[in-house]
């Protein structure tokens, strides 16, 4: 088994190698490596798209739009770099739209990291796959094969608002149960067991 | 008083940092404070009558147990190379997590030999190699199986049975990540386990030698004295492959020279100090002159950099012992002046270790500072703007940025990995091919090149605007944001000029690890000792602290 420092190591290396500056070598050594950790193929798919990178001809991003549309296929490690720099600016858009993507399992660990970043759950939808990701702390997702297709014609990306997956009902019912680990106050105990005075007027 | 932390631009440059020595912040010595009260035992102890076989060794705590698992084989004169270019070594070593099982054993004996080569799993923690120093290891022999005890002058010279070539950890060759144990209380210090590694071979080399001495002549046989044995260390040839390290570790660096420099500040910072503390750094530095004298090396710079090292700490006491005050206020902080004022900067921070010797209570909470989560300050704060970074530069790398770069000899040298060992290595780029594929650790290059391309961008643009046409200089901008928060992360010098002395940064490393007596070979690689005085297994429940001071070698 390959440890995750070779892992990334040999991901940033491939990658300078594959025609990446320095700088974006090491976010994908450290993205090839988040995938590893959570069981996704990242070898295998950053292998493939740099076998079939110099053939396929992928639009490169600067400026990440609401809908972003192209004749050709973005390139995930581009386009992962600039939605990493960008997340906070994109945050108010939403939901953004991509054409066609490269090797859109790829783009996945830019997206968890970004999660992070705006402490927002992301959503990524494309070809009926969806991933959640969270925080950067786990990803979620609907697809439990090992073979993610090499490139998908639309992409989906939505920031999911902060807020709770459950009813109010569901909380309130939660706290009553929570509350018989409470001690009813004698009129004794409100005298002697707080920390501060009765009156406070000092 | 408030003492400020010394500035980054000197301490940071690479004649200061090749300049360090050993100190009680040292890992080799916080991990010994760390493990004195764990159970040591020698678990295996499987050696033919010329000393070839299997040794385990451990360290138990509760449910807690490391093992060293030792590979000791025969090879010939011919292969044994320090160089990292060689396949074998007289002993080949693994630190395994728990206790090895039969299998376990079976398994690391086809792969920790072949090192670089073999592969390891999660359960293995760190891996080395070592070669005998024949000379000595033969004549200890030769001495123990005819009753006597070895030739001292020949062992002070040399100070070793055996010398490592490389220590690897981290996740190298399928050892386990970092992450997997990096929340072990025991082990909340930088290279704690490799430290624990290389002490576990110093044993085995003891028990090796009068194994063979033993069985070469079951008669007459004695073992070697541990008091002899307690003032031999592990040798360790080390070349480049350390270097880039400290390049590529920018918060851990940071984490290593800040806690030395708050050491100093807080020592620097107290106004009285007890009779008995000033009399124990007088006799550690006392003491440590022979460890100055007995420092041998070929190397002619090295020599030089001794001779005024003595020389000076001779001034140094001289004057501490015969016109210093030590019940005046701020004692440490008069002293650190003077020294200042009076002395080389290998002097000074030879005189800096020592002062940290009486003070438990300062060092002992800085140590478990040493550690970084490096990742935690890996993503670039995009939504800041050129005007920011351009003062984070002008700030945090003035000397840098006054480096002409348009000059050969401050760019002559290039850094790259060599394609059969997987190694970093110098040479220059007007006489070598390869310099295309330049590794990322001209720094200083790259930053100043970074402030001249911001002149030509507005003041409030923001750095992911930046970085989009700039991406060749993203490795340095993540540096920069870096340094804002970390100030002793970057090495203040230029590490490709054609006057660079890569040592001095394989120095300032292994001045950490607690290394001493370094003796260059070349400006390349050098040779150290660690362990040399320190305590064996069983007395590590009840040492003296200042043992590598008190060491009569």
């Amino acid at each position: 088994m390959k440890s995750l420092s070779e892992i990334e190591t040999t991901s940033k290396r491939a990658s300078k190698a594959a025609g990446f500056s320095w700088g974006v070598a090491e976010e994908i050594g450290k993205c090839i490596r988040l995938l590893e950790l959570f069981g996704l193929p990242g070898i295998k798919n950053l292998n493939k798209f740099y076998k079939d990178k110099d053939q396929k001809s992928l639009e490169n991003i600067n400026s990440i739009r609401k809908n972003n549309k192209s004749t050709k296929l973005f390139c995930p490690v581009n386009l992962g770099v600039s939605f990493l720099d960008q997340v906070k600016s994109l945050e108010s858009l939403k939901k953004i739209t991509f054409s066609g993507i490269a090797y859109p399992l790829l783009l996945i660990p830019f997206l968890s990291r970004s999660s992070e970043i705006i402490g927002k759950k992301i959503f990524f939808e494309f070809d009926e796959i969806n991933f959640l990701l969270n925080f950067n702390v786990n990803i979620s997702t609907n697809y439990l094969k090992h073979n993610f297709p090499n490139n998908t014609k639309k992409g989906v990306i939505s920031f999911v608002e902060n807020k709770d997956t459950f009813s109010d009902t569901d909380w309130k019912n939660l706290y009553k149960l929570s509350e018989n680990t409470f001690v009813e106050e004698t009129d004794s105990l409100m005298k002697g067991a707080a920390g501060a005075g009765l009156t406070d007027n000092d | 008083m408030n003492v400020e932390l010394r500035n980054p631009n000197t301490i940071m440059k690479l004649s200061r940092l090749g300049s360090f020595h050993q100190s009680k912040l040292s890992f080799l010595r916080s991990f010994l404070n760390e493990f004195k009260d764990w159970d040591y035992k020698r678990d295996l102890f499987d050696l033919n009558k010329k000393g070839f076989g299997i040794a385990v060794y451990s360290f138990k705590k509760k449910d807690r147990v490391y093992s060293l698992v030792c590979f000791a084989n025969k090879i010939d004169d011919g292969d044994r190379s320090d160089r990292v270019i060689a396949t074998k070594w007289d002993a080949a070593f693994t630190l395994h997590d728990g206790v090895p099982s039969k299998n376990d054993i079976e398994r690391l004996k086809s792969q920790v030999p072949q090192q670089e080569v073999g592969r390891l799993t999660y359960k293995e923690l760190t891996l080395s190699r070592a070669n005998k120093s024949v000379r000595v290891f033969n004549h200890v022999v030769e001495r123990l199986s005819n009753g006597s005890q070895p030739d001292l002058d020949l062992l002070n010279k040399v100070g070793y049975l055996y010398r490592t070539t490389a220590v690897y950890g981290s996740g190298k060759f399928g050892l386990a990540d970092r992450f997997r144990i990096k929340n072990r209380e025991e082990i909340n210090g930088p290279f704690r386990l490799e430290m624990m590694l290389v002490y576990l071979v110093r044993q085995f080399t003891f028990d090796q030698v009068n194994h063979v001495a033993q069985f070469k002549n079951p008669k007459k046989a004695v073992k070697l004295d541990p008091k002899i044995c307690k003032n031999l260390g592990i040798g360790n040839s080390t070349g480049l492959g350390m270097a880039p390290f400290i390049v590529n570790h920018p918060t851990l660096l940071n984490n290593w020279i800040l806690c030395r420099e708050i050491a100093l500040k807080k020592i620097r910072e107290i106004k009285r100090v007890q009779n008995k503390d000033s009399r124990l750094f007088i006799n550690c530095v006392r003491n440590s002159i022979k460890n100055i004298t007995s420092w041998n090396t070929v190397n002619k710079y090295q020599q030089q950099k001794i001779k005024f090292l003595l020389n000076d700490v001779k001034k140094f006491l001289k004057f501490v012992e015969n016109n210093f005050n030590f019940e005046k206020d701020y004692p440490f902080n008069k002293i650190y002046l003077w020294l200042e004022k009076e002395v080389c900067e290998e002097c000074i921070e030879y005189i800096v270790s020592i002062m940290m010797e009486p003070f438990s209570e300062i060092i002992d909470p800085l140590i478990k500072e040493m550690s970084s989560d490096e990742d935690k300050y890996f993503n670039i704060p995009t939504e800041r703007t050129i005007k920011e970074l351009k003062e984070i530069i002008e700030k945090k790398y003035p000397n840098i940025l006054s480096i002409n770069f348009e000059k050969e000899e401050n760019f002559r040298k290039f850094w790259f990995i060599s394609k059969n060992k997987e190694e970093p290595r110098l040479a220059d780029r007007f006489k070598e091919l390869g310099s295309e594929l330049e590794q990322p650790l001209a720094i200083a290059r790259d930053i100043k090149k970074l402030y001249e391309r911001l002149k030509f961008f507005k003041d409030d643009l923001t750095i992911d605007k930046f970085l989009i046409e700039n991406s060749d200089l993203r490795h340095v901008v993540r540096r920069a944001f870096i340094i804002e928060k970390f100030p002793y992360s970057e090495i203040q010098d230029n590490t490709i000029s054609e006057n660079t002395v890569p040592i001095d940064m394989l120095r300032l490393k292994l001045s950490f690890f607690g290394a001493l007596k370094f003796d260059p070979r070349s400006d390349k690689w050098l040779r150290i000792c660690m362990f040399q005085g320190a305590p064996l297994p069983y007395e590590l429940k009840n040492y003296d602290e200042q043992w590598v001071y008190n060491s009569y070698s």
